[in-house]
């Protein structure tokens, strides 16, 4: 893969909102390539409003998503999705077609976008599967398998087109300590073996902490973001106190340092 | 146990001194706080409460619950309550109830419309509500234009199997209620033409009736609450669990993927479900007529053949296509807007339904009408 210089997401400007109601504004970040991103901030704060502009579900009011430059929102429905081909996502729940196995699911995308003949897609879905721990598992449906597992194979079905950005929204909801460390391991394999760029919504502060190479921090009150930078630095030097709440679970009120 | 929960004493001066003695659990009966309020105003002058809890045996929330009530009511009127004597558990349960919520600020709260702006609410709604019919049916009609030219992306399983969920399985239900829709026109008309010796034409009656309108009607309201409560609650599901986002971050089109495979299954089962329903319920007529009415058998299909017009069959034919039509976009158009909760899918639900009723009701006046002026 060629070596892109500069982000490749950025975000330049964002407004977002419901009607009259107003989400955040004034989002200016970048992404960068190879980087695990997070999207940290209190519940309700709009972080799953910021990612459904970002993979193309909801239109932003005002503001830019470029992508390697391109502008999201600005695109035809063809140009989006050729932007949104390369893009994967696991969804909160998992977000499996119940009416297909698990299989099928990750074989849909294959059927739409690559030249493969049935029985390699075949192969290729199971391969992935096997990469999130659920290889035989094809025959099953989503119904059948438990909460955890699902959420494997929804990634199973983000990662089926070796995309180039990989969104997560909140990975860990709902599942075990274990489960939720082995699922930030992945990501961290993910990203290592495909050099995809890891785009996280959450407020798991272990995964945070765990993963995140670069961060943004949501604030509700003010409606906008109010912190940027690399989780771990952000705990030892931001001077924000909601931030340093935040990452310390409110064990400190306190300005930073 | 005590009976008496609660005892004043005013000894010492503009002081009220309550004793709580017993059991102040929330299972058992608990004095109201009004005793306290008609305590304290029955003498004026008092400044101060305090408790005596020497004979409190047992507590729990409704104890606190009590306590809380006489500390804000002391409040209002400026009355010092000591807090001296309570146990350290029930303190620590006020301290939590009486602290401010100062860490989050209520959510602002939809302000109370006057009356005309809720009518006009409503009249916006309704606009709304229109539009987004409207918009649907494009999005339908354009995937159908996909579908024609070969280019609709859809899994042909699927098709077939809501084919054979809405079309074959409802069979059984179908027969029951034509049938019996058939017995009950040849026993209401019986009545009539009896008085006119003319009983055998309740073969022309049960014949025309549910060939032009009823067999059509009977299955549409059979299948509105059996297949289009069902997309609705499907689509409805797909839609709260995101799998319906998930198609569209995919690039399908969920109009095309999901609603046009359940629009064209019941545009094909529903006609042929009315025709179904047509001969069932001929056959419920036949056999009320032959076997309790004493018509003659032969007679009876003769006159059947006779009445029974290919134009009746068509219009039936075209009431099921239109009702099938219905039918389908309600449930998917309710499932596909649902709301992300689970009482979202159980309103989707309903009003898909109730959707659906209404606008066969509603096409069917408009069909009969059409095809009066047709002098069909």
């Amino acid at each position: 893969m060629a070596q892109i210089p500069g982000p490749i997401i950025e975000v330049r400007d964002l407004k977002l909102a419901y009607d009259n109601y107003v989400v955040m504004r004034g989002l200016n970040f970048k992404i960068f390539k190879g980087n695990i991103f997070i999207v940290m901030g209190g519940s309700g704060c709009g972080k799953s409003t910021l990612l459904k502009a970002l993979i193309g579900l909801n239109a932003p009011q005002k503001g830019k998503v470029l992508y390697n430059g391109a502008d999201f929102w600005a695109a035809d429905d063809a140009g989006q999705e050729a932007i949104m081909r390369r893009f994967g996502i696991l969804y909160q729940g998992g977000a499996l077609w119940s009416s297909l196995t698990l299989g099928e699911n990750v074989a849909l995308p294959l059927q739409l976008y690559s030249g493969l003949s049935a029985g390699q897609i075949r192969e290729v879905a199971a391969l992935k599967l096997s990469l999130v721990g659920l290889g035989g598992y094809e025959e099953l449906y989503p119904s059948e398998i438990s909460g955890g597992m699902r959420k494997r194979a929804g990634l199973a079905r983000a990662i089926a087109l070796d995309p180039d950005i990989i969104f997560f929204d909140e990975p860990s909801a709902g599942l075990d300590p274990v489960n939720a460390r082995a699922l930030d391991d992945l990501i961290l394999e993910l990203r290592d073996t495909l050099g995809a760029t890891i785009v996280v919504v959450t407020h798991e502060l272990a995964s945070i902490f765990a993963i995140g190479d670069n961060s943004i921090f949501l604030d509700a009150e003010t409606k906008t973001m109010i912190a940027e930078g690399n989780p771990k630095e952000l705990l030892a030097n931001s001077d924000n106190p909601k931030v340093i709440q935040f990452l310390t679970r409110g064990e400190k009120q306190g300005a930073g340092k | 146990m005590p009976q008496e929960k609660i005892n004043f004493d005013y000894s010492v001066p503009n002081t009220l001194l309550i004793k709580i003695s017993g059991d102040w659990v929330i299972s058992s009966e608990l004095p109201s706080v009004n005793e306290i309020e008609k305590a304290l105003s029955g003498r004026a002058g008092i400044t101060q409460l305090s408790f005596d809890l020497s004979g409190l045996t047992k507590w729990d929330s409704g104890f606190v619950s009590f306590i809380l009530q006489i500390i804000r009511y002391s409040q209002n009127k400026n009355i010092h309550v000591s807090r001296g004597g309570l146990p350290q558990g029930v303190e620590k349960f006020l301290k939590l109830a009486l602290k401010a919520n100062e860490t989050e600020p209520m959510p602002p709260q939809a302000a109370r419309l006057t009356f005309l702006a809720m009518v006009g609410d409503k009249a916006i709604k309704i606009r709304e509500g229109v539009l987004s019919l409207l918009d649907f049916l494009g999005e339908i009609a354009f995937a159908f234009w996909r579908f024609f030219r070969g280019k609709a992306y859809f899994c042909r399983d699927d098709f077939v199997y809501i084919v054979q969920r809405c079309g074959v399985d409802a069979l059984p239900l179908v027969s029951l209620i034509s049938m019996l829709v058939g017995i009950i026109l040849a026993f209401v008309g019986v009545i009539q033409l009896e008085l006119f010796g003319a009983q055998i034409f309740i073969a022309d009656i049960v014949g025309i009736a549910m060939v032009r309108v009823m067999g059509a009607v009977m299955t549409g309201i059979l299948l509105s609450g059996r297949t289009g409560a069902s997309f609705a609650a499907e689509l409805g599901i797909m839609q709260t669990n995101e799998e319906v986002d998930a198609l569209r971050t995919l690039g399908v089109n969920p109009v095309e993927y999901l609603v046009m495979p359940r629009v064209l299954a019941l545009i094909i089962m529903m006609p042929l479900l009315t025709i179904y329903a047509d001969l069932m319920g001929i056959i419920g007529g036949f056999a009320v007529s032959t076997g309790f009415l004493g018509i003659n058998p032969v007679e009876y299909l003769n006159h059947t053949k006779d009445a029974v017009t290919l134009n009746n069959l068509w219009i039936g034919i075209t009431h099921g296509l239109v009702f099938g039509i219905i039918i389908s976009v309600a449930g998917c158009l309710r499932g596909i807007r649902c709301g992300r909760s689970a009482a979202g899918v159980g309103e989707a639900t309903t009003s898909a339904v109730v959707s659906a009723i209404t606008g066969i009701v509603i096409a069917t006046a408009i069909i009969t009408f059409i095809c009066q002026v047709l002098r069909v």
